[in-house]
């Protein structure tokens, strides 16, 4: 199996025709860790959900390759079963489905028809991983997100993507509204998925998560792209010094989208 | 309104059918004269839903086959419903009007329990029926499907339950035509005494996808004082059959009676599902589910009347729309003057999986006491696609993530469902109707 790769080239993202990610070109690989920072509104949940597919976001130009294919011509259900993964900043609720027959339902839905996982199999999986992210066995049996705390979503995010096993994942703020324990679990989780067969790349505004999931390269996102990149110590200068003294050196008054004159 | 064809069936033919039965006369008096009424009543006028153009009229009337046969003889279909027939405790299977396999365990005869056909009844329980048939519950005069429904009943079930006594396993009957023609005139009376309990539990399928007929059922529920009769059903006609159901109840002081009914028939339907808390202290709780499909057109009420001091109702609907399917969700709670201390509850909610489906909820509250609570809520919505997308986005296919969510939807009221067997069988009809 080759190493995935996700390839962004120029990327355009609008919404109700308004454009917010304005050419972005970026590149992940199996086996490494991006972290995508920047402050609020500068186009992050915009990009990764453009990426998923999301209905409200709309690509109006440039190009994204999934391990060679063109990503922006799958629907969504395609574009996970190729192996793209994103953990939603703000995840749905669902009613009536229990999180179980979800997770179930999400599996077979990757498997060839009359190879759907076990129950045995698919409890012990589940127990496991529930286990690590110190889930509670009963939030198995509960409606989907349904009545969860924000912290709870978050663990029901990165229980989804243990159980999925995606080749590449977008984590969008997956630290915000989590206590520094919480943190540390969710980390786990993910530094649980290390290897070579796994791309992350993880969106976050705070310095905190990366200190437990320690990144290969930091991309720093304002207006709508990606300004700066760098490895781990962009990251430390950011939390230090804030985001300041990059908008100085890029003579950016409002790091926002739509600000810019 | 073209009204000549209705009366196809005359009165010769009428008191024949009356006397073939060897009916009592109280019963065939009842028929002549509702056939009488008939003729010049008016249709019923469901609100919101015009039925002038509908079929009530084109329907074979005379009962197929009426030899009983052997559980293993019966189709695979209707032994798929009983399950075991060692397990299957009291079933009656009734078939293109006839009746096509009975049974009554010993336990329900020794306590002095009636089950049985309900031409059997008026033969055998003359009486007993007499004293309640069409009589406080649905009137003959109601409209002219009443009417006819007293004029040319020819099936239906009588379950009768004894003072103090409690039935614990559920009585099944199961109302079956596959031979695409015949009409379903049936009538389900079950009467329970003071504080026995019973639970009764229907099935109505049909074949006739194509070809047109028409189901006219009555069912009227006596619940004693301190009674208990819980009355699931799951109607599941095909696109041929014009259905008109009225299900009744009437409750005494402390009586309860319990409805969980899935409304899943392909055909045109009027469902009208009342009931009558006549005693202090008396319930009722009506939970249904409905799906629309294809162009059908149906209109539902869920009703409760209040008389009784303390007596509390609760409604609960869940529809989905899908296609071209139109309907109207009338739920009435309706508190009587003198009802003082009376509590009615209702929501109604509608899934629209289509811009041409139509589904409207109306929630009415009908109060003429002060003293007494009640509150409804209601709302008509589609799918998210915000959820759509969090489900697809984990590889679920829309068709698939679709039907997650329409299970979650019917979920409230499918999973409150007091029947394990009424459950399962729900959930197997909707899965083939949202497919
Ligand atoms: N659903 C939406 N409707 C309208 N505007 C939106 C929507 N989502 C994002 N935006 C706008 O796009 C810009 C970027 O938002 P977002 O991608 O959420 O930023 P970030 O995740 O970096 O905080 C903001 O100006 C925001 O107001
Ligand atoms: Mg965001």
């Amino acid at each position: 199996m080759s190493t995935p790769n996700l390839k962004i080239e120029d990327l355009h993202v609008a919404i109700d025709d308004k454009e917010i990610i304005k050419g972005l070109s970026f590149e992940i690989n199996g086996g490494e860790i991006h972290a995508v920072m920047g402050p609020n509104g500068t186009g992050k949940s915009t990009l990764s959900a453009a990426l998923m597919g999301h209905p409200k976001y709309e690509v109006t130009g440039g190009k994204a390759f999934f391990n060679g294919e063109d990503l922006l011509e799958m629907d969504v259900d395609e574009r996970a079963k190729a192996g793209l993964f994103l953990a939603m900043q703000y995840p749905s609720e669902v009613s009536g489905i229990t999180n179980a027959d979800f997770l179930r339902s999400a599996i077979n839905a990757k498997r060839e028809e009359g190879d759907e996982i076990s129950l045995m199999k698919f409890i012990r999986e589940l127990d496991k991983k529930m286990e690590v992210l110190e889930m509670d066995s009963s939030f198995a049996h509960r409606y989907l997100n349904e009545g969860f705390s924000g912290g709870e979503k978050k663990r029901n995010e990165i229980l989804q993507l243990m159980m999925l096993e995606p080749k590449i994942a977008i984590l969008d703020e997956i630290d915000s509204g989590l206590d520094i324990d919480a943190l540390k679990i969710v980390a786990k989780g993910v530094n649980e998925m290390r290897s070579p067969d796994f791309g992350c790349l993880i969106i976050t505004h705070y310095q905190r998560l990366l200190n437990y999931i320690k990144p290969d390269k930091v991309h720093v996102m304002m207006q709508g792209r990606i300004v700066k990149s760098g490895g781990p110590e962009l990251a430390e200068r950011l939390e230090a010094e804030g985001y300041d003294w990059i908008k100085e050196e890029l003579g950016i008054e409002d790091e926002t989208v739509g600000q810019e004159a | 309104m073209s009204v000549d064809t209705s009366f196809k069936f005359d009165k010769d033919y009428v008191s024949k059918f009356s006397s073939e039965r060897q009916e009592p006369s109280w019963l065939a008096e009842l028929r002549l004269q509702a056939l009488e009424q008939a003729q010049s009543l008016p249709m019923p006028k469901p609100e919101k839903t015009k039925i002038d153009n509908w079929n009530f009229t084109e329907f074979k009337h005379e009962v197929s086959g009426n030899k009983q046969v052997a559980f293993h003889e019966l189709p695979e279909a209707i032994r798929e419903l009983i399950g075991k027939e060692e397990e299957a405790g009291s079933v009656l299977v009734i078939r293109n009007g006839a009746v096509a396999y009975h049974s009554v365990t010993e336990e329900l005869k020794d306590k002095g329990v009636i089950f049985t056909d309900f031409a059997t009844a008026v033969r055998e329980h003359g009486d007993l029926v007499r004293n309640y048939f069409m009589k406080d519950a649905v009137h003959v005069d109601e409209h002219r499907l009443t009417a006819l429904h007293a004029a040319l009943v020819s099936s239906g079930a009588f379950v009768y339950v004894p003072k103090n006594v409690e039935v614990d396993i559920p009585i099944q009957a199961i109302y079956f035509n596959d031979d695409g023609e015949t009409g379903i005139f049936n009538h389900v009376l079950i009467v329970t005494e003071d504080n026995s309990s019973v639970t009764y539990v229907e099935n109505y399928l049909s074949t006739n996808d194509e070809s047109p007929s028409v189901a006219n059922i009555v069912s009227e529920v006596f619940a004693g004082a301190g009674a208990k009769v819980i009355y699931g059903a799951v109607d599941n006609f095909a696109k041929g059959m014009t259905t008109y159901v009225n299900r009744r109840g009437r409750a005494a002081r402390d009586g309860r009676i319990e409805w969980a009914l899935g409304q899943l028939n392909d055909g045109n339907t009027i469902s009208d599902n009342t009931t009558h808390l006549v005693g202090d202290g008396s319930y009722t709780d009506k939970k249904t589910v409905s799906i629309g499909r294809g162009d059908q057109k149906q209109n539902f009420v869920a009703h409760a009347i209040h008389y009784g001091k303390h007596s509390e109702s609760y409604i609960l609907t869940h529809g989905v729309m899908k296609d071209t399917a139109s309907s109207i969700f009338n739920g009435i709670a309706k508190i009587e003057h003198g009802a003082t201390k009376s509590n009615g509850e209702q929501t109604e909610r509608v899934l629209m999986l289509s811009e041409k489906a139509r589904g409207d909820a109306n929630p009415i509250l009908l109060i003429d006491e002060d003293d007494v609570t009640a509150g409804h809520a209601a709302s008509v919505g589609t799918i998210d696609p915000i959820q759509l997308f969090y489900l697809m986005s984990r590889g679920i296919s829309k068709t698939e993530a679709e039907r997650l969510i329409i299970h979650g939807f019917l979920a409230p009221v499918v999973g409150e469902i007091p029947l394990e067997s009424v459950k399962s069988r729900l959930i197997e009809v909707i899965e083939r109707k949202v497919k």
